[in-house]
């Protein structure tokens, strides 16, 4: 590491002003304070109270969590694989693990490359410093869609998001909207036939370098909760539902495996990134909300089936806690994750046109947390006037 | 002759196609400009519509400005308004029924449009009527100018297609190219129209 250190500090004077690489001053400055703290300090004269974290290790706990799930989508993308080819039998953990390894690689890497591009740009355009959000947004954005979604479509999607859901609201820490599950929208309602359906779109069907199986015909996998929501929610078997808390369902990448999502949970509550009032009110409203309907005989689901299906587990633990757009009153974030796990199972059993809801309720409850903060506040404070009045 | 083309109605004419453009500056006359663009060719005959309708409810207002009584000058530019939009909705009806069937209710409710209730009140009852006639040809222009901006971005990446003919050539499609739906929905017209706004304002940051 002094290596490193040294070898930064060495070159650091091109990258000032005035220096021959002063364009990538924003590139270098970013790169620098990934590997290292800044020594900078607050100047004297404001008050500020400084955490020893900063946002750019916050943010790297993100990335830590998200491993679990993300290695798991690997091996279940190569599974996935052979179950379609029918070669169950030849597959080998570390042939599957290596095939969805290569499968999901390309989207990690243009997600990343548009998107921190664009950010480069910008920061460099504005003479700021670079903002480090997107890099949990870019692992996130592979893993909340199909495995076959073509990479120019995530180009698209992605710079879309960056810019118009981000840049222009002022950049990381400033959107309303959580800029992966903006990419994710983009994706749903523009090219709705790769995005979702019982067509192809979950199992990628051809070899990648010699590893995996090319399917002999055109197969068709619906998600579970695709084919519940089109056989009007006739319930479950045991073994699908065991299927879908170990993760080897088709779905989008990150989001099968109920189990590898908790193990990221954990880990993002026990270093207190996320809130554990907003995961848990998540669960809450959507067992709530999934009692009911099973009660209305809407639908023949168990109340917690709605949790191990679809994107629920890892719209409630990693989106739904991004503290961006999340409310920011204590009191708040019970509010607005109730209702997000309300309006998800809600969209998913009343809404035939969308079987999964928690992105919608996700992007909606985005839009209303700051007025939950509001309305929280404003009842604190017409509260603490009656007490003071009172006397 | 010099009079009538003089530098002040040259700006009338032009303000509003740029500087003072009734979209993208005032921002009026935003929900039609999301209804009718999601192609070409209707958001052409929408811009043109509004364009005649303004250019002589303008006129004809200016004419009688001074006779009509102050108190009831609204009713009286509403009647002048529907007088004309009816017209134009009885010529599209004839003349041109595919679009008049595309632009549904959006042709009766440029009644409604809020240019030119905006033109009226702002110009036609204070000026003469040849300025009045620039001034509303020049608003039209500038409305229909976003209008084709927002039906162009929208038909070709939408479908595909330029009024009708087909732009995006077979092999793109061939080679995993898709027609962008969300661009086929209102929303996305919002998104264009506030980048289009963007733009504008970059580009004239310094003028302002």
């Amino acid at each position: 590491m002094n290596a490193l250190r040294n070898y930064l500090d060495k070159i650091k004077p091109n990258f000032e002003e005035g220096g021959k690489l002063h364009a990538f001053q924003s590139l270098f400055d970013g790169l620098e304070t990934f590997a290292f703290v800044p020594r900078t300090t607050s100047r004297v004269g404001s008050v500020n109270i400084h955490d020893a974290v900063d946002s750019k290790r916050l943010i790297s706990f993100v990335i830590i969590a998200l491993l679990p799930a993300l290695f798991f989508g690997m091996y279940n993308v190569g599974y996935q694989n052979a179950l379609a080819a029918g070669q169950l039998g030849q597959a080998t953990f570390w042939g599957m693990f290596w095939y969805g390894f290569l499968a999901v690689l390309p989207k990690i890497i243009v997600s990343y490359v548009v998107g921190l591009g664009i950010e480069f740009t910008v920061a460099q355009w504005k003479h700021e410093e670079i903002q480090e959000g997107f890099l949990a947004s870019g692992i996130l954005i592979p893993m909340i869609v199909p495995v076959t979604t073509p990479l120019w479509m995530l180009a698209i999607a992605v710079a879309f998001s960056v810019i118009l859901a981000k840049e222009i609201f002022g950049g990381t820490g400033m959107n309303i909207f959580n800029p992966a599950l903006v990419t994710r929208a983009f994706l749903f309602f523009s090219y709705p036939s790769v995005m979702t359906g019982d067509s192809t779109v979950w199992v990628n069907q051809q070899s990648i370098l010699g590893l995996g199986f090319t399917a002999p015909e055109a197969y068709t996998a619906a998600t579970p909760l695709g084919e519940a929501s089109a056989d009007g929610f006739a319930g479950f078997d045991c073994q699908t539902i065991t299927n879908a808390i170990t993760g080897l369902i088709p779905g989008s990448v990150g989001e099968t495996s109920v189990i590898a999502i908790a193990l990221g949970a954990l880990f993002l509550l026990w270093t207190g990134v996320a809130s554990w009032k907003i995961m848990c009110s998540v669960f809450v409203g959507g067992g709530l909300m999934g009692w009911l309907m099973q009660a209305l005989g809407l639908t023949q689901i168990e109340w917690w089936h709605h949790f191990v299906l679809g994107g629920f587990a890892f719209g409630a633990v990693f989106m739904a806690t991004d503290p961006v757009t999340a409310a920011r009153t204590e009191c708040g974030k019970y509010v607005y994750g109730l209702l997000i796990g309300i309006v998800a199972v809600m969209v998913r059993v009343l809404n035939p046109g969308y079987p999964e809801g928690m992105m919608l309720a996700i992007l909606l409850m985005n839009l209303f947390a700051p007025t939950i903060d509001y309305c929280v506040v404003e009842r604190n404070i017409s509260m603490r006037m009656k007490r003071a009045t009172k006397k | 002759m010099g009079k009538l083309f003089s530098k002040e109605n040259c700006e009338v004419f032009s303000n509003p196609l740029n500087l003072n453009n009734p979209i993208a500056v005032q921002v009026l006359g935003i929900c039609s400009a999301l209804a009718v663009t999601s192609q070409l060719e209707p958001a052409i005959v929408m811009g043109l519509s509004v364009t005649v309708i303004t250019a002589f409810s303008n006129v004809i207002i200016s004419l009688i400005r001074k006779t009509i009584p102050n108190r009831i000058r609204i009713i009286v530019q509403l009647v002048v308004v529907a007088a004309l939009v009816t017209i134009v909705s009885q010529v599209l009806k004839a003349f041109a029924y595919d679009v008049s069937v595309q632009l549904s209710v959006y042709v009766g409710l440029i009644i409604t449009n809020c240019i030119l209730m905006g033109r009226l009140e702002a110009f036609a009852m204070m000026n003469g009527p040849w300025e009045s006639f620039l001034d509303g040809i020049g608003n039209g222009l500038g409305y229909a100018l976003i209008l084709v901006i927002v039906g162009f971005v929208r038909e070709l990446l939408g479908f595909g297609t330029l009024l009708g003919f087909t732009i995006v050539p077979q092999f793109c499609y061939d080679n995993g190219y898709m027609n962008n739906g969300m661009m086929t929905m209102p929303a996305m017209s919002l998104i264009i129209v506030g980048c289009v706004i963007w733009a504008h304002r970059s580009i004239n940051k310094e003028e302002k």
